[in-house]
């Protein structure tokens, strides 16, 4: 792998930037993988990373339908937290802010983390009964989750407007100084760089048409557009597919898809330096690094593949937005995307073992993207050993049976 | 926005309804199943990319609780492909 440091920039400078060589390989498919995962992903290229990095498996095939990263790795609003309900779900997420904290280094990649906190608007007594009780069961476990004055919101968030005539003042808010924001490309391109200099492969525009199975029904390996590859574990990591992909292999999954959209503004000079959130009114607001407002709300509430815009959702959302920030009137929108996020039945992920033998799934990610280092880490040890890593325990497709369901309401399912 | 066509009503307005998921078959009995039949039963989905039969509940009208198909990519409602019409179903 050919290192960044300000030696190599510099040395590069000298020739141009055309010295530069690609940062991963495009080699032919071979017939056989020790492993292959489907969807190349922030998920699918961490797991392959974390395969050949802890667990010394380099003989590994990350195949993927489009382009690398394009997916919902590129189709998200690039959070990441843990604030969350369920102690699992707390040490999971806390485990994958502090490994993204130390990212940048250890994949010698620069991702843009800028850690600058999410502060959550409360608008009803209801909420804030809710997000008290997070904030102690985190508590437990160590992400910050203060409560702060509505003074403290103002002085945090000085873009708001006149509060006094909106329809639900805010009551008080709840600030998470671990939340971040990274570069979404970046952590995808990142992870196939340091996989493919560890061995893996990485095959885009390869999509999977069916399984290869044996007599005893056992996954052996995956038809694809350009050919079988035989395997010994096929792990899927197809968010928004999988319910689609797993009814190949005949696997029926406890899990919806459906659309989550966001929208950019125009770039205006730095007016939000913290993420905001309102789940009263189902709105939340960022500024990226180019001055564009990042701005999302809930989930479209029907099943959904499309991708698109619900138009009733960003009418809810926007109605939200210019009552708390009424100077963004103004703005115009430059460009609006969804992603197909999938839910369990729970609103927990699922890393798990599946009925059909040799075949595993990890997915479930209600907005995936914060837990793309964690899920990586927890998924390659489930590959790699057989069972599943102790952050994931609870992540299981076998919690359904015996209904010892994991319901999680730090998700944005939660409205 | 969605344009519904409800049996009573007639073709209404989606923000009238409240979206109930994919039209699943009525719950079996669990004294009757595996608990991992009945988990299945319970949670799990066909989320079907492409046409599928979901339940809309009329919530802000007549109340009653239809069937239609829709595309889960497009959003194309179509007719029923089995030629049923939008049933009721009790809640």
């Amino acid at each position: 792998m050919q290192r960044f440091s300000f030696l190599s920039l510099a040395r590069n400078a000298l020739s141009h930037h055309e010295g530069w060589r690609r940062a991963w390989r495009s080699p032919p498919l071979r017939e056989a993988y020790d492993v292959v995962i489907v969807g190349a992903g922030g998920h699918g290229l961490s797991t392959a990373y974390h395969l050949a990095k802890e667990h010394g498996i380099s003989n590994v095939a990350v195949i993927e339908k489009g382009w690398l990263g394009g997916g919902n790795t590129a189709r998200n609003t690039h959070t990441i937290r843990a604030n969350f309900l369920r102690d699992v779900s707390i040490r999971f997420h806390d485990v994958s802010v502090k490994l993204y904290e130390q990212l940048s280094r250890e994949l010698n990649y620069n991702i843009l983390f800028s850690q600058r906190s999410m502060i959550d608007l409360i608008q009803s007594w209801g909420k804030l009964r809710d997000l008290r009780r997070r904030s102690l069961a985190m508590a437990l476990h160590g992400p910050a989750y203060d409560l702060i004055s509505v003074d403290e919101l103002r002085r945090r968030i000085p873009a708001m407007g006149d509060l006094s005539g909106v329809r639900l003042p805010p009551l008080a808010g709840m600030a998470h100084p671990q939340a971040a924001m990274a570069r979404h490309d970046a952590v995808a391109w990142s992870y196939a760089r340091a996989a493919d200099a560890r061995g893996v492969e990485i095959h885009q525009h390869t999509e999977v048409t069916g399984f290869l199975r044996d007599a005893r029904g056992r996954i052996t390996g995956v038809e694809t557009s350009r050919g079988t590859v035989r395997a010994g574990q096929v792990a899927l990591a197809t968010a928004g597919n999988t319910s689609h992909v797993a009814a190949k292999a005949g696997l029926s999954l406890p899990l919806v898809t459906r659309n989550l959209q966001a929208f950019v503004s125009e770039p205006v000079k730095p007016i939000i330096d913290v993420i905001v959130n309102c789940p009263d009114v189902g709105l939340y607001v960022m500024q990226s690094d180019k001055g564009e407002l990042v701005i999302g709300g809930g989930t479209d509430p029907i099943p959904s593949y499309r991708q698109g815009c619900h138009v009733a959702t960003f009418e809810d959302v926007v109605a939200s937005l210019v009552e708390l920030f009424p100077r963004f009137k103004a703005l115009r929108m430059m460009r609006q995307w969804g992603g197909a996020i999938e839910f369990a039945y729970d609103a927990s992920p699922i890393i798990s073992k599946t009925g059909v033998e040799g075949l595993l799934v990890s997915t479930g990610w209600y907005g995936g993207f914060k837990s793309i280092p964690v899920g990586g880490l927890t998924y390659a040890h489930l590959i790699a050993t057989g069972t599943p890593h102790p952050l994931a325990e609870a992540f299981g497709l076998d919690r359904f049976t015996g209904l010892r369901f994991l319901l999680e309401a730090g998700t944005v399912a939660q409205r | 926005m969605l344009q519904i066509s409800c049996p009573w009503c007639g073709t209404r307005p989606e923000g009238e309804f409240i979206c109930l998921g994919e039209a699943v078959p009525p719950r079996p009995d669990p004294a009757a199943l595996s608990e991992a039949e009945w988990a299945a039963a319970l949670a799990n989905r066909a989320n079907i990319r492409g046409l599928h039969a979901e339940r809309w509940w009329h919530v802000r009208s007549c109340g009653r609780i239809l069937t239609i198909w829709r595309d889960t990519v497009s959003h194309a409602i179509v007719p029923p492909p089995d030629g049923t019409a939008a049933l009721e179903v009790k809640p």
